[in-house]
């Protein structure tokens, strides 16, 4: 096989694979090696002295969620000791939103791809304002925690078995018709998810179902950590293809932005996460910013976010540009990617197809990065989500993955 | 232009003048701002000029032979 045929394959799994939403699960049940005092964060592998401000956060309210510390004080002690073992969302088949953490007790929705038969995890999104993702933990923030996971989850789970799964992609497909582009805007897939679950929330006939209809429509994000672990769960499975150039994830700690090839196995590609430009809420400007941060690029690597704002002419008013920046934008993605999504099409473009398949070839030979369509978080913890703007990938990541690619002796694993 | 060389290249000059630039725009503004039609292609070398990106990406064309 040569590099053209890997990179054909690549691109023939992602086009093929699906994501169906099966249901949801408690993570220490399904996440693949996830033990006891581990967390899992956002973006490539970072230690406890290197995390920002908002993962540190987050990390504070999981050990409280957890029951693993009394207190904020104590949750730092115990992290500063050695005993949490850190490790990537990536490494277990899973994605979170901006510090994205994920511990043992947290829900997590299953999303199956049937046809590479591998499964991808990601926790309920937990709406604005504070919210653990962005790093906050106070009262507030822990008691919707254990709402969501203790209450929400069964009735979403008892829903989504009643209806027989969820097809994640033709949602997204259809959405993408309404609007979105599915990483900042899911107003109308987030409105599909609800219309499609709601007579099976009201059927199931368990927990305080109005409850659960109202958190599930209060944010227009709920439907975002579904569409990460949709195309988390189609990436994985064209991971892996000896020689294949093709990305399979892109992902920022808020200290690194790091890149997954299939072709170089389980290495990550990192550099420093770059600043976001965009606009920003009233009262806060790029000073409190924190640099890029969340696994939501996954949508970005499959066609999605960034690469679809063609679909998605109103988010301009939230991240700053134009309409012709949207389609400009998505017709320089087709320039770093080696194909068309043939389910994911674009109105805007005549229904073509969005582009998919980011090549790290292209990317190094055009100097062309790709955009990253994204929120921004203050860079303290437990502010919360302060502005939203385009982004792009640091070319450092693209020019190490050449090298390892163009290696005599082959990617090392 | 030599004699001769006006010479030769009359037939290419003699008739009207249609250009093709590459790369740098600054020709085809000039083409299209005294009347001259001027498609432009947009170019740039691989890697921006980088010789060594360059020598990379010869080594992980479509044709090489995975490891």
């Amino acid at each position: 096989m040569n590099i053209g045929e890997a990179n054909r394959e690549a691109l023939r799994r992602i086009q093929t694979g699906t994501a169906i939403l099966v249901g949801m699960a408690t993570a220490r049940d399904v996440v693949p090696g996830l033990r006891e005092r581990t967390v899992l964060h956002a973006g490539p592998p970072v230690a406890w002295d290197r995390m920002c401000g908002p993962m540190r956060g987050a990390v504070i309210g999981a050990s409280l969620f957890e029951g693993w510390a009394a207190t904020p004080t104590e949750a730092v002690t115990l992290a500063e000791s050695g005993a949490l073992a850190f490790d990537s969302c990536h490494h277990h088949r899973a994605v979170g939103p901006m510090a994205g953490i994920i511990t043992p007790s947290m829900a997590v929705w299953v999303v199956r791809n049937e046809t590479s038969g591998g499964e991808a995890y990601a926790t309920i999104n937990m709406g604005l304002g504070k919210v653990l993702r962005m790093g906050a933990y106070d009262a507030s923030v822990l008691e919707r925690l254990a709402w969501m996971n203790c209450e929400l989850a069964p009735i979403v789970d008892a829903a989504l078995r009643r209806a027989g799964g969820v097809d994640v992609k033709s949602m997204i497909a259809e959405a993408l018709g309404m609007g979105d582009e599915g990483h900042n805007r899911n107003k109308g897939a987030t409105s599909l998810l609800i219309r499609a679950l709601a007579p099976h929330v009201a059927g199931a006939r368990t927990g305080d179902v109005e409850r659960a209809l109202a958190f599930m429509g209060h944010a227009d994000s709920f439907f975002l950590n579904v569409a990460m672990a949709a195309c988390k769960a189609v990436l994985d499975g064209a991971h892996g293809i000896p020689g294949s150039t093709v990305v399979t994830a892109m992902a920022r700690n808020g200290t690194e932005f790091g890149i997954r090839v299939s072709g170089t196995g389980e290495r990550w590609f990192t550099a420093g996460a770059p600043k976001v430009r965009g606009l920003y809420f009233p009262g806060y400007g790029p000073d409190d910013a924190n640099p890029d941060i969340g696994d939501s690029a996954i949508t970005e690597t499959a066609g999605l976010g960034g690469f679809a704002l063609a679909a998605a002419p109103a988010i301009v008013h939230f991240v700053g540009g134009t309409p012709q920046l949207a389609l400009d934008t998505t017709l320089d993605m087709y320039e770093i990617t080696l194909g068309e999504h043939e389910t994911y099409r674009i109105p805007a473009l005549d229904f073509r197809g969005t582009p998919v398949g980011i090549d790290v070839r292209k990317v190094v030979e055009t100097g062309i990065a790709p955009v990253i369509d994204t929120g921004i978080a203050h860079r303290e913890a437990g502010v919360g989500q302060i502005g939203a703007g385009l982004t792009t990938a640091p070319m450092e990541c693209f020019i190490q993955a050449l090298e390892a690619l163009a290696s005599p002796a082959g990617p090392a694993p | 232009m030599t004699a001769a060389a006006g010479r030769r290249a009359g037939p290419l000059l003699g008739g009207d003048t249609r250009v093709v630039t590459l790369g740098l725009e600054l020709f085809a503004h000039t083409c299209a701002a005294v009347g001259v039609p001027v498609v432009h292609v947009d170019w740039s070398p691989p890697a921006g000029g980088d010789p060594r990106l360059a020598e990379l990406l010869s080594r992980v064309t479509d044709e090489t032979p995975c490891p």
